[in-house]
């Protein structure tokens, strides 16, 4: 019964060689893998689609690792992808071919939580939930929480500028984070930001969150926390159809009330919740479920609750059932959070959309994106922030039928053409990532384009870090770093 | 592994969301997708398609899953983890890719030993002899070290009384309420005598008229966890004909006292499709077949501050959390303490604790520091792996904490001398 044995595959190529000896001096041979089946397994992200294969994999445990290791790549002009959890849904951690990634999942450590400050320090390996679970023994959380966030890391929510369902009072990533530790493309290690939350010149750190890690490797992250509310209500409201959810949503939002939380699941979504380990009781019948959550201070909340509960039966809400403790609410959450998981039961695989519309726009964009999952004989589901807009058409399909998957690309395509001609973005929180890159042109000029492409080259003027990520290849000027598309793929089969 | 496989045909429904990560033991300990639940599915079904070669990387990542199956408790998508596992295993033995001294020695002790309870018994004795000469420290210098390994983990050999078979039959005190067959175990009959007397006891109290069948097998867990199915199903085949073929009218349960079994017995369905589903369905777990039908019978004050460690094989193959809380909470005077990640696997995962010493260590560790935080008198777990896994751990620390099965408190409670064991 032998352990794993240690990597130790002939390199495929001279320069393969001369990279793998650097990279094993650096983080030692237990944290550089190169078997087939490593490149095999960090291929993708949540994103199946498009996988390729890595020339290594390491995992880093210092900063000064992941400086050395970014150094050797830039010396051998090796392109590198940085790499969290892997439950990125763009593949943003996706490799090009003889990449190497940088995986952080060892640097996992809170180095400080200051409660009075409400700071912390923290690796960029560590777990979301696992910092509000460090946390809350001093009434503070982290707020930023997406669906992932038992397993996905601070890294990645860095670098995707992850929401989740509190986005709507709380703000995504960007609002949380307030200082950077950043080792660049070049290997130099540099801070940006401060812990106070003012920074004299450039917001260099609003630049970095969000950049995809194409700008850099996110070593260290000062997180602001937030005091837990003194009290939370969380309501299901039911409903026959999707847009009277979304009228109540309206509603709520108009009256003046800002509510941590305004979720619909729609009914394909109910059902394969209800069949998985994650079942909350949510009605099977139902058209809608609108999760509405009111968080603040008690004397308040109570007033709230009752507009909500006369909205909602203005809006014709069949039942409105209100959590009875802590226990229950967290059982509705986890129903939220598992849905696209648990769409899984549906078909081998799984697109899951993110785009945001303007919220006034919901009900009759929600009716168009399901008239193209019709006629492109699919199986769409909507599990969406609705309190922001942000959409997440999920379509439940079998990448193994090219016709199946030829439509899945076509509805997806014609679903952001109608959320961006509504007024709407491409990605609320999952990112553009080699996904959409070829669909920014629907919302950016080539002078916008060009206006990034000139930001990125800064710090990745060679664009060694994360390539083929965020900006278009279809367009003639847009075209990605020719180092980087020019690099010869290395043969792995 | 081929694209026309039941194993295939259940990697599909893994949509590579990764909710499995944090649940992962390896995937914790190295920080590798390769050594996650997400990373072996796709490694299985990469083979399958034929992406990757059926080589001895994926051999390895294979082997150095526990088994635990924490991953199939939050999967969203209900991938049943723990049977692609055994059928992915049970390819690389066909492949010929476990050929080493390890796995044969493995396979040779599981086949011929475990599955047989006289050698099996003689062997214990034999460890028993040794240990009583003080030859044990020779022994760990002169075997292999997994087998050392293995006969450190092992507790102190229980006297000969308790070693002997359970009675094959044992009548109701009270008025009847039912019959249930038993199922004794391998390394349960040899090493925990005291925890099958428990059992007996706590069942006849509450009503339920106990047969021990004769012919029965070992449930053949251990065997499927290692791929070897083929004898698995045999010794499957021999437990549902002293369950379900023979002793007259059915039994209204077959109770194990073994998480491990219980997992076994439950889901040998999948083994023997359409033969063994009728005892797959009878069986439960002993916390589980008590709290589904109630205690009769109201136990003694138990003054004692405790605390439950799932077995794997119960909370997380099985759905069972609950039950062992409640019974153990029904115990007057018995004060039931949390303790930090109580559904973690202890790492010990059956025999995989022999062959990944190192890293079963650190598992252990992390287990061991959430116990000391809680420090209770007596800690609990209804599976032998565990409670060996567990005592081991306790000793070496120098704890002061007594490692008992969920019902020998019970039968304490009850007033039964049960010679107990640490």
């Amino acid at each position: 019964m032998p352990g794993v044995r240690p990597p130790q595959e002939a390199p495929t190529s001279r320069s393969d060689a001369e990279l793998i000896a650097g990279l094993r001096r650096i983080v030692g041979n237990e944290h550089c893998l190169t078997r087939p089946e490593d490149l095999f397994a960090y291929g993708c992200d949540a994103l199946t689609l498009d996988a390729q294969r890595p020339a290594a994999i390491v995992l880093p445990e210092s900063t000064e690792q992941v400086a050395s290791a970014v150094a050797l790549c830039a010396y051998l002009q090796r392109p590198f992808v940085p790499r969290g959890a892997g439950t990125g849904l763009s593949g943003g951690a996706h490799p090009t071919p003889g990449a190497v990634v940088i995986s952080l999942t060892r640097m996992r450590r809170i180095l400080s939580i200051d409660a009075d400050d409400r700071i912390a320090i923290v690796q960029p390996g560590v777990v979301n939930a696992d910092l509000s679970a460090a946390v809350a023994h001093h009434g503070l959380f982290y707020a930023p929480d997406p669906s992932s966030q038992q397993v996905c890391t601070i890294g990645g929510n860095v670098a995707e500028n992850s929401g989740g369902p509190h986005t709507l009072k709380y703000g995504t990533t960007t609002d949380h984070v307030i200082a950077l530790e950043i080792v660049l493309p070049s290997g130099d290690v540099v801070r940006v930001g401060s812990d106070t939350g003012f920074a004299a010149g450039y917001d260099l750190t609003g630049v970095a969150v969000g950049s995809e890690g194409t700008l850099g490797i996110v070593t260290e992250v000062t997180v602001r926390l937030s005091p837990i509310p003194e009290a939370v209500e969380t309501l299901l409201a039911i409903f026959d159809d999707v847009p009277s959810a979304c009228r109540l949503v309206g509603r709520i939002i108009e009256s003046g009330m800002v509510p941590a939380s305004l979720e619909v699941i729609d009914r394909r979504t109910i059902e394969a919740v209800e069949a998985s380990v994650y079942r909350a009781g949510l009605p099977q019948d139902a058209g809608a479920v609108l999760i509405i959550e009111l968080d603040g201070a008690a004397c308040e909340l109570q007033a709230q609750l009752e507009r909500v509960r006369a909205f909602a039966y203005e809006e014709g809400v069949r039942g409105l059932e209100v959590a009875r403790d802590d226990a229950e609410r967290a059982r509705f959450w986890r129903a939220r959070k598992g849905a696209f998981g648990a769409l899984g039961r549906l078909a081998p695989d799984l697109y899951v959309h993110d785009a945001v519309v303007p919220r006034t726009k919901l009900p009759e964009i929600l009716e168009k994106i399901c008239e193209i999952g019709d006629r492109h004989r699919l199986r769409l589901s909507n599990v969406f922030h609705a309190g922001d807009g942000n959409l997440h058409p999920n379509i439940s399909f079998d990448r193994r039928d090219p016709d199946e998957l030829a439509r899945v690309i076509e509805a997806g395509r014609e679903i952001l053409e109608l959320c961006v001609a509504a007024g709407g973005v491409l990605t609320g929180e999952h990112g553009v990532g080699n996904e959409k890159r070829d669909y920014m042109g629907l919302v950016f000029d080539d002078v916008d384009l060009d206006a990034m492409r000139r930001l990125r080259d800064v710090w990745n003027p060679d664009g060694l870090c994360n390539p083929d990520k965020i900006m278009p290849t279809t367009r003639p000027c847009m075209e990605s770093n020719p180092k980087a598309r020019g690099y010869d793929a290395v043969p792995i089969d | 592994m081929d694209v026309t496989s039941e194993l295939y045909e259940g990697t599909l429904d893994c949509v590579h969301c990764g909710l499995c990560l944090s649940d992962c033991p390896t995937y914790l300990d190295t920080g590798r997708e390769t050594s996650s639940p997400r990373g072996r599915i796709y490694l299985m079904r990469g083979v399958a398609e034929g992406q990757i070669e059926l080589g001895p990387g994926v051999a390895d990542e294979l082997h150095l899953c526990l088994g635990c199956r924490a991953c199939e408790s939050v999967c969203p998508s209900g991938v049943r983890y723990g049977a692609l596992l055994e059928r992915a295993r049970e390819q690389l033995v066909d492949a010929g890719l476990r050929k080493g001294q390890g796995p044969r020695l493995e396979r040779l002790l599981l086949r011929s030993l475990l599955a047989r309870p006289a050698r099996l018994h003689a062997f214990i004795s034999a460890i028993g002899i040794v240990r009583a000469l003080r030859l044990d420290r020779l022994a760990r210098r002169l075997l292999p070290a997994a087998l050392a390994n293995a006969q450190a983990l092992l507790p102190p050999i229980p006297p000969s009384p308790l070693r002997a078979p359970l009675p094959s039959w044992t009548p109701a005190v009270g008025e009847r309420r039912g019959r249930v067959a038993l199922l004794e175990g391998c390394v349960m009959r040899e090493l925990y005598g005291a925890v099958g007397r428990a059992t007996i006891a706590v069942l006849t109290r509450n009503g339920f008229e106990v047969v021990v069948p004769e012919g029965q097998a070992c449930c053949g867990a251990l065997h499927a966890h290692a791929g070897d199915l083929s004898f698995a199903r045999s010794l499957a085949e021999r437990n549902v004909v002293a369950f379900t073929e023979q002793g007259g009218a059915p039994y209204d349960a077959v109770v194990t006292h073994s998480a491990g079994c219980g997992a076994a017995m439950k889901e040998s369905g999948g083994w023997l499709p359409g033969r063994s589903d009728g005892l797959a369905a009878l069986t439960r777990d002993i916390c589980e077949w008590l709290d589904e039908s109630g205690l009769v019978a109201e136990p003694g004050r138990l003054e004692l501050r405790v605390c439950y460690d799932d077995p794997c094989h119960l909370v997380h193959a099985q759905g069972i959390a609950d039950a062992p809380r409640r019974l153990l909470s029904a115990i007057p005077g018995l004060e039931l303490v949390p303790h930090a990640g109580a559904s973690d696997c202890c790492g010990a995962a059956g025999t995989w604790s022999l062959g990944h010493p190192e890293m079963s260590a650190r598992i252990l560790d992390a287990k061991l520091d959430a116990i000391e935080a809680a420090s209770p008198a007596v800690l609990t777990s209804g599976n032998p792996g565990c409670l060996m896994q567990l005592r081991a751990g306790v000793e070496a620390r120098g704890l002061a904490i007594r490692v008992a099965h969920p019902i020998e408190l019970l039968a304490e409670a009850y007033g039964m001398a049960v010679p107990g064991q640490r």
